[in-house]
């Protein structure tokens, strides 16, 4: 424990309008927490900032998982178990549940939520590619209202996002899409091992196929830029495109060589990552064929 | 066999361990204990110009200890006096310790440590083993060179210069690593003037510390106490770098007065502190015969020791006696040497420099295979050594074994010729992007301690007798749980024909227990083993020879034989003391003779996956054969193994350190990567038991053999399954993507 | 020092079926709250990072590591730990079975393990080698290599449903 203990305080409000009431009385003091999985492991390197902390964990209006007929919506307190066990998000969305399956380990899930790994906005988060790739909505919170926004833009750059002081992740909402209506699902991380890993590279991508072309698709990369990548050049380069033209695997390839902004840090090199960058959005195409 | 020796009896501290009642030593709270940290370096080299600690912290209400507070010699007992406890003048590399601090309030304590700085003038640093070579920098001596060893057996020269021989070269390399044993190290200490010195702690070999304390603070023997409490695994990383911690603690305890101290490291000063596994590099030459007989090996073993010498003399000798491997070879010269640097020291881990040897000659052995048109396995049961033949350190293997049909058992419990051919089937295709691979290892691993070591150990052991016949074996040999306390019991209690309830050991405590040696080098169930069985025995003549015992006797009338004797002459305590078997000559200067008393020998093969769109390998299947002699207990000789095995896997190719100027960068758990249960294959052990003559019951060591072979049989199996050679250990994703490219942009220049 | 001077304030909560109140700062891990004061030390520490699962304990019924969670958030909770696993001096089927199977060596990973192990068989009482390894992925061991473990999960699943089953054949027959 590298950090003084006595110089964090916490307060744990009961209702979601107190929480924001103390956060518009006294703006910019108060830092959520939600699960804690990353707060407390810079706690504990020394790193967190000390200061005023509002746990939202006990919040009951930021928990649950509602479905309707075009869409899922994902309370942003909803940890990764409860998406891992859902029957709606593994038929329908299942790089959401691969996703919450593959983070962290057991225990990791049990407390996590999917509003705090939004929220923390790592470049290497393993659920922000398959948002991006599923084109999901965030409804965001403050004292003075609602608002909802597209999750492709939320993050403006590195640890930066659209979220104004005072607002909280309400929820997320994901719309459906279902194998039957022509989806395909192609979701890869890839970690340092099997579990307990954060990302090296993530790959996430959904597309809707018909007559032996690409309708509609998205894609996003994690931990090769410094946000969650909207792989832009990639999409265009097969919306529309038919499966079985040969050129296309030397368009992907350069699209996603070209679009990928890696680096080298403690966990790979950039040189890896946009190697593999490339080597998975092949891999997509050819589940596409495969699928298609 | 008896009784018990052979039987899987339950762990003797099981229940402690499942219930959580074991106290390690962060589970211990003495009245009144305050808390320690250390400060320290954070450049690689360099002058020390002084201390500064800012304004705004309460710092009278601190303990400080600095290299002047030191009552004795700020030097940590080793084998060469070059490391101080708190760097004085000198900083040798960028976690050194310079520094301590103390206060009641743990969290004060950290917050503390951030506003302490050191202020450095840098020197130039050496980082890599060519560098220190070439000592351009000179670090140590006046070529950097802890320590050389020279082998040499027939004229290499000679058989090189032969017109039937094919040469063969190369170079292989092995990054350091983490033991990562799951409980940081720590320590208690109570400590002061008049009083003498006792720490409790995370330890592997309690005279190591109470040696290096001695001096510390100039007591003689009986002043220091050095109690081992339970400790969360070791794996020699516990063997040296405790006494440092040791010494801190007490030295802060010293300056408050007595008042008791904890100084229990967080993991990433652990990581980034404490010793790891010497990187090392190892140049083979080797002449065979077009037929794959061995004709000469010319190898160059060098190890980064690190900025101090500490035990880099010993994890030489057992890399270089390793380095030929098993195999029978007329020839063979051997170059060994331990370089200075400005990392960390490097020390003690499971195998001690011989997987690093090990590593280098079984990828070389795959190379002359490969050079000569041969399958891998049959290049090697060509040259295995048998009973009869001679060793590179000129040996003579009395033992009767068998190393080929061990390996005939390796292939057929791993289908090798049937998955051989599937494989290549497989990975033909180019739709298949995961290609798969198999690999193998043969080698050999020295129980106990080189040459004429355990000699000069003297080792001892003790029993007692107490009230009701109860026997308590007496040993400074510690449980880190590979099950000491368990085979002491047994061998015990079958030696005393005891049920195996009424015999425990001691908890380690150097106010109570002789030296029975450290808790290194496969040597516990061998060495000391037999030592326990001796004592025992000689117990049994004692109360014999008082005529207190027939020759059969039940539990109640040992029981009432022990009463009487103790009746009589108070205590009842035997001792024994090692000797050398017959027939083991080593000499020293020329690195020659019976380096080993006996030897552990395996053929261990590895079944990896690599997926060729993330450079990824995976270790599917692991099959590990080997003779260690009898089995003192089966489930635990096993879960040797198999520990061993998982930590090679780490090894092969997930556990690469990070070196940034010297310093552990990747230095959290999340960033260091181990096997999780999600990541070994099923590990399938198999084991030939020849008994040997001078062990317990005929048992040898186990500890570290498994750890030698998995990681050239994984890189092997790489090979096989893409066709690219890796040498250096980890194959980590990036470095099997970087071969593949370079071996694609080579291959596409032949065909342009 | 410190910019924020917080007091301490009282957490009250239940820890392995016992109403508990202690005094600490809100941020204080669960896991130094059981370690330090309750001195409940079968909880150990590996890494403080939520990453090795020696902390591990059941927080509502789901495994949770400690060590990432602050005392406030406990608040109201029920806590179980390896302390509270055995009934007196009987030991809970995974504790007999990391015993017989030869699935604890340094035992440092073992109550979290152990933890783990109990987490897994309720939710999956026959599991599958792939859900074993899957549940036991968040708790390293660096002694075993696994393979006892597993051994001792099988073992004590065996276990498990012996004891129901004579549990059920003993109604049949008082019925
Ligand atoms: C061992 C370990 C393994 C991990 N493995 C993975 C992995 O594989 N993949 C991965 O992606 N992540 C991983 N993580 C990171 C972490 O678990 C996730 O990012 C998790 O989703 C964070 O959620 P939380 O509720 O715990 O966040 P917290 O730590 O509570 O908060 C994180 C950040 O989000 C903010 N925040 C939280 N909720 C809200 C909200 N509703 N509105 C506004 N701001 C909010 C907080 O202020 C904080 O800045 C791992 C962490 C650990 C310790
Ligand atoms: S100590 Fe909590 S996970 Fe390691
Ligand atoms: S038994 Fe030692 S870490 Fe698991």
């Amino acid at each position: 424990m590298r950090a003084n203990v006595a110089s964090y305080d916490v307060v744990a409000p009961e209702t979601l309008a107190e929480a924001l009431t103390l956060l518009a009385d006294e703006p910019g003091v108060w830092t959520p927490m939600a699960g804690g999985t990353d707060l407390m492991v810079l706690f504990e390197a020394g790193k967190l900032p000390t200061g005023r902390y509002l746990s939202i964990h006990g919040l009951p209006e930021l928990r649950g998982i509602t479905v309707d007929d075009d869409a899922v919506t994902i309370g942003a307190l909803t940890t990764y178990s409860e998406i891992r066990d859902h029957a709606v998000i593994n038929a329908d969305l299942p790089m959401l549940a691969q996703a919450a399956r593959e983070t962290g380990a057991l225990a990791i899930q049990n407390r996590g939520t999917l509003g705090g790994n939004i929220a923390n906005a790592s470049p290497a988060a393993d659920s922000p590619p398959a948002l991006v790739a599923y084109g999901a909505e965030l409804t965001l919170v403050s004292a003075a209202g609602t608002r909802t926004v597209p999750y492709r833009g939320f993050h403006t750059g590195y640890k930066q996002m659209d979220l104004r002081p005072g607002e909280l992740i309400h929820s997320i909402r994901v719309p459906r899409r279902p194998a039957s209506e022509g989806w395909v699902h192609f979701y890869r991380k890839v970690g340092t091992r099997a579990y307990q890993a954060i990302s090296k590279v993530c790959f996430a991508a959904c597309a809707r196929l018909s007559d032996g072309g690409v309708a509609e698709v998205r894609v996003g990369f994690g931990s090769v830029a410094p946000t969650v990548l909207i792989a832009s050049a990639l999409e265009a380069a097969l919306t529309g495109a038919r499966l079985d033209d040969a050129g296309l695997e030397a368009a992907v390839a350069a699209a996603a060589r070209h679009e990928v902004a890696a680096i080298d840090d403690i966990r790979s090199t950039a040189r890896y990552r946009t190697q593999v960058s490339e080597n998975l959005a092949v891999a997509f195409l050819h589940a596409l064929r495969a699928g298609g | 066999m008896g009784k018990y020796v052979g039987q899987s009896v339950p762990r003797k501290e099981g229940v402690d361990k499942v219930t959580g009642r074991s106290l390690y030593v962060d589970d211990i709270v003495l009245d009144g204990m305050i808390h320690g940290i250390t400060v320290r370096s954070s450049v690689p080299r360099g002058k020390i110009l002084g201390v500064r600690f800012d304004p705004g912290v309460p710092w009278d209400e601190f303990v400080i200890v600095t290299a002047k507070d030191i009552p004795g010699r700020n030097v940590v007992a080793m084998l060469i006096e070059d490391q101080p406890f708190l760097a004085d003048d000198v900083i040798r590399h960028p976690d050194e310790p310079v520094l301590l601090l103390a206060h009641p309030d743990k969290h004060v304590l950290a917050e503390a440590r951030e506003h302490v700085h050191i202020d450095v003038e840098p020197l130039p640093a050496v980082f890599a083993i060519e560098d220190a070579l070439r000592a351009d920098t000179v670090l140590f001596g006046d070529d950097n060179v802890f320590k050389r060893f020279d082998v040499s057996k027939g004229d290499v020269d000679a058989a090189f210069a032969r017109d039937d021989v094919v040469i063969v070269e190369g170079t292989y390399e092995t990054g350091a690593q983490e033991q990562m044993y799951i409980e940081p190290m720590g320590m208690i200490a109570v400590a002061a003037p008049g009083q003498g010195v006792t720490v409790w702690g995370s330890l592997q070999c309690p005279y190591y510390v109470h040696k290096a304390l001695k001096p510390l603070f100039d007591l003689p023997a009986e002043q220091v106490r050095v109690v081992q409490t339970v400790t969360g695994g070791g794996f020699g990383g516990k063997e040296e770098y405790p006494s440092i911690i040791a010494g801190h603690a007490a030295l802060l305890s010293w300056k408050a007065g007595g008042v008791p101290v904890k100084l229990i490291y967080d993991r990433a000063e652990d990581l980034a502190a404490t010793t790891k596994r010497h990187p090392s590099r190892t140049r083979h030459r080797t002449a065979v015969t077009r037929d794959g007989e061995l004709v000469a090996m010319d190898v160059d073993f060098a190890l980064d020791g690190g900025a101090y010498a500490t035990l880099s003399a010993v994890v030489l000798s057992r890399g270089t006696i390793h380095a030929c491997g098993p195999y029978r070879c007329p020839n063979a010269r051997v170059v060994a040497r331990a370089v200075a640097t400005n990392h960390p020291p490097h020390g003690a881990f499971r195998g001690f420099g011989a997987p690093q040897s090990i590593f280098g000659l079984e990828r070389h052995m795959d190379k002359i295979a490969r050079t000569l048109g041969i399958a891998p396995e049959e290049l090697r049961r060509r040259n295995l050594l048998a009973t009869g033949d001679t060793t590179a350190t000129s040996q003579v293997i009395e033992e009767a074994i068998d190393l080929g049909a061990m390996l005939d058992d390796a292939l057929s419990q791993a289908g090798w010729a049937e998955k051989k051919a599937a494989f290549a089937a497989h990975n033909a295709d180019p739709a298949n992007t995961v290609k798969k691979g198999m690999g193998l290892a043969t080698f050999f691993h020295g129980s106990g301690f080189t040459g004429s070591g355990e000699v000069y150990l003297a080792s001892v052991v003790g029993i007692e007798a107490g009230p009701g016949g109860r026997c308590t074996v007496l040993a400074a040999s510690t449980e880190i749980g590979q099950g000491t306390n368990t085979i002491f019991s047994q061998i015990a209690a079958d030696a005393l024909r005891l049920p195996y309830e009424l015999v425990e050991v001691a908890q380690p405590d150097t106010a109570r227990v002789p030296d029975s040696g450290p808790t290194v080098a496969s040597r516990t169930t061998m060495v000391v083993g037999r030592l326990v069985q001796d004592a025992a025995e000689s117990l049994i003549h004692t109360l014999r020879d008082a005529g207190l015992l027939g020759a059969d006797y039940s539990a109640e009338q040992f029981a009432a034989a022990v009463d009487a004797y103790r009746e009589r002459f108070g205590t009842l305590r035997v001792y024994s003391k090692y000797k050398q078997p017959p027939g083991i000559v080593w000499d020293d200067k020329h690195y020659r003779g019976a380096a080993y008393a006996a030897y552990g020998w395996a053929a261990y093969i590895a079944e990896v996956e690599v997926d060729t769109l993330t450079y990824a390998a995976r270790v599917t299947d692991f099959v590990a054969v080997q003779d260690i002699g009898t089995l003192i207990n089966p489930l635990l000789a096993a879960g040797q193994v198999e520990g061993g095995v998982a930590q090679a896997i780490g090894w092969a190719v997930y556990e690469g350190v990070d070196w940034r100027d010297g310093h552990m960068a990747n230095n959290q758990m999340t960033n260091y990567i181990i096997p999780t249960a999600a990541d070994v294959p099923p590990i399938r052990v198999y084991f030939h038991s020849v008994p040997f003559k001078y062990g317990p019951s005929g048992a040898k060591g186990v500890g570290e053999l498994p750890m030698d072979g998995p990681a050239p049989a994984i890189l092997n199996a790489i090979e096989d399954a893409i066709g690219v050679s890796l040498n250096r250990a980890p194959a980590l994703p990036e470095d099997i993507m970087e071969a593949m490219l370079a071996a694609s942009s080579q291959s596409e220049a032949h065909h342009g | 020092m410190a910019e924020v001077a917080v007091g301490k304030v009282a957490v009250t909560f239940t820890v392995n079926g016992v109403e508990r109140t202690v005094e600490t700062y809100p941020m204080a891990r669960l896991l130094d709250v059981l370690r330090e004061d309750l001195r409940l030390t079968g909880t150990k520490e590996g890494c403080g990072e939520g990453e090795c699962g020696a902390c591990s304990a059941f927080v509502d019924g789901r495994l949770v590591n400690t060590c990432l969670v602050p005392a406030i958030q406990a608040r109201g909770a029920k806590i179980e730990t390896i302390e509270g696993l055995a009934s007196g001096a009987e030991l809970h089927a995974v504790q007999q079975a990391f015993i017989d199977a030869g699935g604890a060596q340094c035992g440092i990973c073992t109550p979290g393990m152990v933890l783990a192990t109990v987490a897994l068989l309720r939710e999956h009482p026959e599991p599958t080698e792939a859900e074993v390894r899957e549940g036991l992925a968040g708790n390293l061991c660096r002694c075993t290599g696994y393979m006892k473990i597993f051994d001792s999960v099988e073992t004590a699943a065996r276990a498990i449903r012996a004891r129901q089953d004579a549990a059920t054949a003993g109604e049949g027959g008082a019925s």
